[in-house]
């Protein structure tokens, strides 16, 4: 299964407007590159106990700007480590955008999931056909699909592994 | 085509680039620092190159948790150490060498214009104030930039901002991008390019520039870009680099939008938790007790703002219950605030002079906030807990506000003190 290709199935945890890399994972916890150690503390400097509410599988739904502020690649490999499998938000800060690619973290750039999908919301994405059910509400949306040369980044598990097979000198 | 085009298109051997394609360009300078250094060097392994694509254009900083602050930040440094000396890595620059790197890579004349530099910092976009195409990534484009020396990157879009009239006291180059900053949003200008232009440009010297450039990261954008005039040509023959003036003209093929700022209109701003866009004038600014100013950081902690705040602060002192901390940005910011007596009046005021690192500005050390406290600084960003405890609070402004609010321990315009 690729990891733009797959289905992903898990409970919606709302967040707000700019959620900055620092409410991600605070630069205090920058001495550790391990996901499942950065995982511990995913969005501890926004709300202490959120990470403790993630169960593996589950998306993350923001607002605005989600990701702006530091380069930090912590945060979309806190974000993997945690267990969460995508990101959709209305709007990403680029950095972000360039790492969640990089890192292979599937990212959705929604308006209309992000303003009606409540906490706790069952979805359930299908990253290749570009679709995202409500399973507790029953809507259905259909969001724009990566442009191909990001898609085989995110096939490949990450920029490293893109690169390594080979198709870098495309 | 925008200016920021015209670099990358050479870059990637094209003719003309349209905003949206994906390309590949080759990078003159590949910058990381020892929080992105580790996992940088970590890809770079995975992907198991032998060597660097030119131990030359790589540069490492050891600035941001250093002097070691702890023992995980130890074993960070000593990996980065080991991994620079084994490439045979140039520019690395530890200890006594080492400047808040966005400080340093100008002074030390590694950025040339025309150039496309990438760092593992978000402020690596501060270059563009010397005609730079200067974007801040993560570590795992550093590890592929190190291996192959390309990035991959999407042509943005541009806005121009065209800047006239002249500053009014004690307003500099913090105050333009807080109330551009302001007059935009934070994401104002998400994937795209910020160009200056304009007789305003005059007036902003090139450290002011370095500043306004640093900060376009706070609006979203990609990259910032100077024209590169009289002012910026003897900057960089003043480091050994010799370069000749490129303007940035209208083109209405080139942007996608206009800004124009008039600055005249621009007080001293302060930025008011927990947005950088959150500027008002300081006039109009809460009256709130101070626990701590910071003067430094990559954004301000060149050796123009040490003077201004050392004009401000001369002969007065730090009001009770304020901790003054002064970050000179690097060694020769240092040793020139030391030879014209500046560290003589910041410590008649009662300041604490740090050695050049980013330190207190991402709360990493040396200035930690507490629960409640609350600091102005001239530093970049005012995020909730970015100095400290999520319930402390940062506001942003620039040299001279930092330094009077010192003073009187409140936030307070310049003109009152001095």
């Amino acid at each position: 299964m690729s990891a733009s290709g797959g289905l992903i199935e898990g409970n919606a945890h709302i967040l707000g407007d700019h959620i900055d890399t620092d409410a991600i994972i605070p630069a205090t916890r920058l001495v550790s590159h391990d996901p499942v150690e950065l995982g511990g503390h995913l969005l501890e400097g926004y709300d202490p106990d959120f990470a403790s509410r993630i169960k593996e599988g589950d998306i993350i739904v923001a607002g605005e700007n989600f990701g702006s502020g530091s380069s930090r690649e912590h945060a979309p490999l806190a974000i993997k480590g945690a267990g969460v499998a995508c990101v959709i938000a209305t709007s990403f800060a680029r950095i972000f955008f360039r790492n969640a690619v990089n890192v292979g973290l599937p990212i959705l750039e929604s308006p209309e999931v992000a303003e009606v999908t409540e906490e706790g919301d069952r979805l359930r994405i299908d990253l290749a056909a570009g679709k995202v059910e409500n399973l507790t509400t029953r809507a259905s949306f259909s969001v724009e699909p990566y442009p191909e040369f990001m898609r085989r980044i995110i096939d490949a598990g990450g920029l490293i592994d893109y690169l390594k097979k080979g198709q870098g000198s495309e | 085509m925008s200016a920021t085009r015209k670099i990358l298109a050479r870059h990637a051997d094209k003719l003309r680039l349209q905003p949206g394609a994906f390309i590949e360009a080759t990078v003159d300078l590949v910058l990381s620092n020892d929080v992105t250094a580790p996992i940088a060097i970590k890809e770079f392994e995975r992907y198991g190159s032998e060597n660097i694509f030119d131990p030359d254009k790589v540069v490492i900083v050891l600035d941001h948790f250093t002097p070691n602050r702890d023992i995980a930040s130890a074993e960070q440094c000593a990996m980065v150490r080991s991994f620079a000396r084994r490439c045979g890595i140039k520019h690395f620059y530890d200890c006594g060498e080492v400047g808040i790197e966005h400080v340093l890579l100008p002074e030390e004349g590694l950025i040339e214009p025309g150039s496309v530099v990438i760092g593992g910092d978000s402020h690596t976009c501060t270059y563009g104030a010397l005609g730079a195409f200067a974007t801040g990534v993560g570590s795992t484009d550093v590890a592929a930039a190190m291996a192959t020396g390309k990035i991959w990157l999407r042509t943005p879009e541009a806005i121009l901002v065209k800047v006239t009239g002249k500053f009014r006291p004690w307003a500099s180059g913090k105050d333009l991008i807080l109330y551009l900053i302001g007059k935009i949003g934070v994401d104002g200008a998400t994937y795209r390019s910020l160009e200056f232009t304009g007789d305003g440009l005059k007036g902003l010297s090139v450290e002011g520039r370095l500043t306004v450039a640093n900060m376009v990261v706070e609006a979203g954008a990609k990259n910032g870009l100077f024209p590169v005039d009289d002012l910026t040509v003897r900057y960089l023959a003043s480091v050994g680099i010799g370069a000749s003036e490129s303007s940035i003209e209208p083109d209405e093929y080139g942007y996608s939008g206009e800004v124009d700022i008039d600055l005249g209109d621009i007080e001293p701003q302060v930025a008011l938790p927990s947005l950088p866009s959150n500027a008002v004038s300081v006039g109009e600014a809460p009256d709130v007790r101070l626990d701590q100013v910071v003067i430094g950081s990559c954004t301000n902690g060149r050796i123009e703002d040490l003077r201004v705040a050392a004009r401000v602060l001369k002969g007065k002192k730090a009001a009770a219950g304020v901790r003054l901390i002064i970050i000179p940005g690097s060694p020769r910011v240092y040793r020139g605030a030391m030879e014209e007596g500046l560290f003589d009046i910041f410590l008649d005021a009662g300041a604490v002079i740090s050695p050049p690192t980013c330190g207190p500005c991402l709360g990493g050390h040396m200035g930690v906030l507490a629960a409640g406290e609350k600091a102005i600084s001239t530093t970049n960003r005012n995020f909730a807990g970015r100095m400290g405890h999520m319930e402390s609070e940062v506001y942003l402004s620039n040299p001279a506000v930092a330094a009077a609010s010192a003073v009187n321990g409140s936030i307070t315009e310049p003109g009152e003190v001095v």
